[in-house]
Formats: C-alpha cells, structure tokens, sequence
C-alpha cells in the first residue's frame, strides 16, 4: 500500500495510500486530487496527466517509452527534465512517500 | 438570473463539459443526466483493454461518486430526458422531474446499428453493459464471428484472438477501416490480422443475425459461439429534432457549437458541426472531438466564447499495432510512407492537391505527435 503525496502548483500537498498496481493518474481521479485531468482515460494519448516527479524518486522510475516521450511533447505546461505522465507510473512498495507536482495547466 | 446548466448525456463529452465549466470557475447549477445507471466512464477500453480482462471496471470511472458531489455537480442516472421545452427553457425527464436550465447542452451520443434479428440478439458493443457482456460469453466461447471492419469488430477480434479465440471477420466494405485509414494502412491491417491468424471475409454485406449465427446474401449461415456486431453507429438527435432544432445527420451547430436555438449546444459524437478540417460540416465520433468540443463549450457558457478547431485525431490498438491518426482521411492523391512497414513501424501521409491531409502512424507516436501539430490549420 504505497502512498503518494501530490503537490499542487500553488504549493497545497495532499497524500494518498493506494494498492500497489494502481498509476499515479488513478490514484488521483479515484481520490479527488485536483490538477490531473486525464481526458484519455490512461491511454498515453492526451498528456492531460502531466506531473513533475521529485527527482528524488526520478531513478526509480522505469523511463518513459517511446509512447509516453512522444506525448510530453504536448504538455500544455512546460516539459522539465522530471515530466511524466502519471498514466504511465504504475505504483509499487519501492516508490513508498513518492512526491510529484502538478503542473499550472494540463491543457 | 442564471438557472444553470443541463447536460444531456454522460459520457464522455458530457462528462468533459461538466468537468470543464468548474474547471473554468463556473460556480452556476449543474446538472449530468444519463439514461445508464453507471458513474461516467470511458468507452474507449470497452474494445481493448476491459474486454481482454485487463482493465477492472473502476479504472474506466473518470471520476468516483463522491468527486460528483464535492464539485456539486447534480448527477442523475437512470432518468432519460425525455422532453425540452425551449420556451421555458426546463428539461423534463423520464420520471417526472424537470430541469430548468440557462444553457442546456445536448451530449445524447449515438446508439448501435442493428442487423435484422433472427432469434436472440448478437452482442453490440457500446456500453459498458455490452462490453461485460460479450466479455462473458467470450470466456465461454471457442469461437468468435465479428460482423463490421471497422475499429469496433477488429479491436473486438484481436481482444479475442489474443485470448486464443478462434476468429472470423465480415464485413460489407471493400477494406479494413474503409472510412477512416488510408488504402495503405487497411492492406497493412489486413495482413497483420492475417498473419495472427484472424479470417477475414470482405465484401459480404450480412443480412440477419442471431448470438451464434449470421446469414449472407447468397443464404449461407455462418456460426460461432459468440457474434459481435459493429457497423457503426447512429446519432441520438430524437430529442433535439422534438424540440424543432435542426437535425441534418446529426444536431447541426455553427462553430461555437451553437445549435439554432443559441442557448442550446450539441457536443460529441451527435453533433454535425463546422470542422475546419473537413472543409464543412461533419459529425465525428471520438474522444478528442468529445473532449474538445466540452472544452470549446465550457469555455463559451463561462463568458469566453471559444470557436471548436481543434485538429481531430483517433486511435485503435490490434495486436501488437497502435495506430494514430491524425487529421481526416479523404481520397488522397498521393501518399508517401516513411519508416519500415516490414518492422511495424511507419507513418503514411496523404495529400491532396499538395496539401498534407491525414497522417497515420503505426507504433511511431513520435511522428503522430508531429503529425498533429503539423496539421494545424
């Protein structure tokens, strides 16, 4: 049961404890955390997901595939050398207290 | 005094505009209505993923039903609207109750085409009812017969024979996709559904159907253990065309996706709207046109009239093939194919009188990408 703790870009942070399995995108729709919109539905087509990972946990992320860096491409807020797309981050126990920042704007 | 806002129909482009108007700091009434008896849902992983059994029916919520409270959105299930009364500007709904609304937007979306039945109905797939459905005579079923080739009966198909289905496809067109790929990319899909194994069978217009059978225009009846049918769809225009609104194959609208009463919009898959793309009006069933077209609507019931023009794109996964498509496919004049089709990934783009018309990307989302943007009009 990994938690995450989502911090808006207004500096709110608001933690959440899910089942392993579940991505940082469904963690926040199924708990209400504003700031990730997710149009697609976790597809990897819409880079409305995008969220700044503290790059204390960036090594511990599997890096993105083709499908995912093509989309950042898109991010309505700026691509940084920590975007992802928080469909694509599957949580686990390593990524225990995994922090990430939502951008100002998804689209 | 601003009575609020009704939106007909939750699915994806009702939802969006829901989503949309708070998000634009909308703080007016809010009401969601839908004739299913489901939180909101994305209809997309009801061919692919939830069908094949990796999706959990959770996971398609957008939102869970507490999100529908904290944004004081009025979400009402079960309760179709039934009847608009635009001089009153109310909605009345199946049960009883009536809606007033300042702005009502019409998200009805569209319903399955049918076969002629002979017996018990085949599976349709539209819903999230239809997709547990099929999803469970499936795992019963050694055999599958798709009737339609279009991105609903292949992406059925695949789902199907990557569970080791046996697999047959019909269809009544010429090609695989026919309305929405270029040649290239049907050829292409209808040797990699080959080489999986997949029988197809083109050309064949199917005249009735059962659960387990079809018949073709020479009398022969083919069976299987489950029949899927997916031939397209047909907009939900009932409503608006009762309320003497314009319908023309679709709820017609102008560029704000006003429709000829201007307090009412028409979004998503039933809306026949300007396209630039399309150089006139289109309807268009997909997640980006449902999206956008909230987006647009949200924007204009929130004070900032926003024109729709956004570049429409579609995807479809089978097999080992996502494909991405970017602009609208019409009859191109010339095409040009970069990458390696042999190695499954490539892009074909099409032109028309030297103008770049439509890309299609096989597993080359970076090209997509590109595509779409380089379309924009």
């Amino acid at each position: 049961m990994p938690s995450i703790t989502y911090i808006s870009n207004s500096g709110e942070s608001r933690t959440v404890t899910v089942d392993s399995g579940v991505t940082i995108m469904q963690a926040a729709v199924r708990n209400g955390v504003p700031g990730i919109v997710a149009d697609c539905g976790g597809e990897c087509q819409c880079a409305t997901c995008h969220v700044y990972v503290d790059p204390k946990f960036l090594g511990l992320l599997k890096p993105a595939a083709e499908d995912e860096d093509a989309m950042l491409a898109l991010t309505a807020s700026e691509r940084k050398d920590n975007s992802r797309l928080a469909c694509q981050l599957v949580l686990t126990d390593a990524l225990e207290g995994i922090v990430v920042t939502t951008p100002p704007i998804q689209q | 005094m601003d009575r609020g806002v009704v939106i007909v129909g939750a699915g994806q482009a009702g939802f969006q505009t829901a989503l949309s108007l708070r998000n634009e700091g909308y703080a007016g009434k809010i009401a969601l209505i839908d004739d299913e008896g489901r939180v909101p849902y994305a209809r997309p992983p009801l061919s692919k993923a939830y069908l094949k059994g990796t999706a959990t029916a959770e996971s398609l919520e957008y939102r869970p039903a507490e999100f529908f409270v904290q944004q004081s959105l009025d979400l009402v299930l079960n309760d179709p609207a039934v009847e608009i009364d635009r001089g009153r500007q109310t909605v009345a709904l199946r049960s009883g109750r009536e809606l007033e609304w300042s702005s009502l937007v019409l998200a009805t979306g569209a319903h399955v085409r049918r076969l002629p039945s002979l017996g018990k109905e085949p599976s349709y797939l539209r819903t999230f009812a239809d997709s547990e459905s099929l999803r469970s005579h499936l795992s019963g079923s050694g055999s599958l017969l798709a009737i339609g080739c279009g991105f609903i009966g292949l992406e059925a198909a695949a789902a199907a024979r990557a569970q080791g289905k046996q697999v047959r496809v019909i269809g009544a067109e010429a090609r695989l996709m026919g309305r929405a790929v270029s040649p290239f990319i049907s050829a292409w899909f209808h040797a990699l559904h080959e080489r999986h194994g997949v029988e197809i069978q083109l050309n064949t217009a199917v005249q009735g159907v059962s659960e387990t059978s079809a018949v073709l225009p020479d009398g022969t009846v083919e069976t299987a253990d489950t029949v899927v049918v997916g031939i397209g769809v047909i907009p939900n225009t009932e409503l608006a065309a009762k309320a003497n609104l314009a319908v023309s194959g679709g709820i017609v609208t102008d560029s704000y996706l006003r429709t000829t009463d201007p307090a009412i919009f028409a979004v998503g898959d039933c809306a026949m709207h300007p396209n630039v793309y399309a150089g006139g009006l289109t309807r268009i069933e997909s997640v980006q046109n449902a999206a956008d077209h909230a987006r647009a609507v949200a924007s204009t019931i929130s004070g900032r009239p926003k024109e729709y023009r956004q570049v429409p794109w579609f995807w479809t996964e089978q097999f080992e093939a996502k494909l991405q498509i970017a602009g609208l496919a019409v009859e191109a004049d010339e095409t040009e194919v970069k990458g390696d089709p042999e190695s499954g990934k490539f892009s074909v783009y099409s032109y028309k009188a030297g103008k770049l018309k439509f890309v299609e990307s096989v597993n080359q989302p970076a090209a997509h990408i590109a595509a779409r943007k380089l379309l924009e009009i």
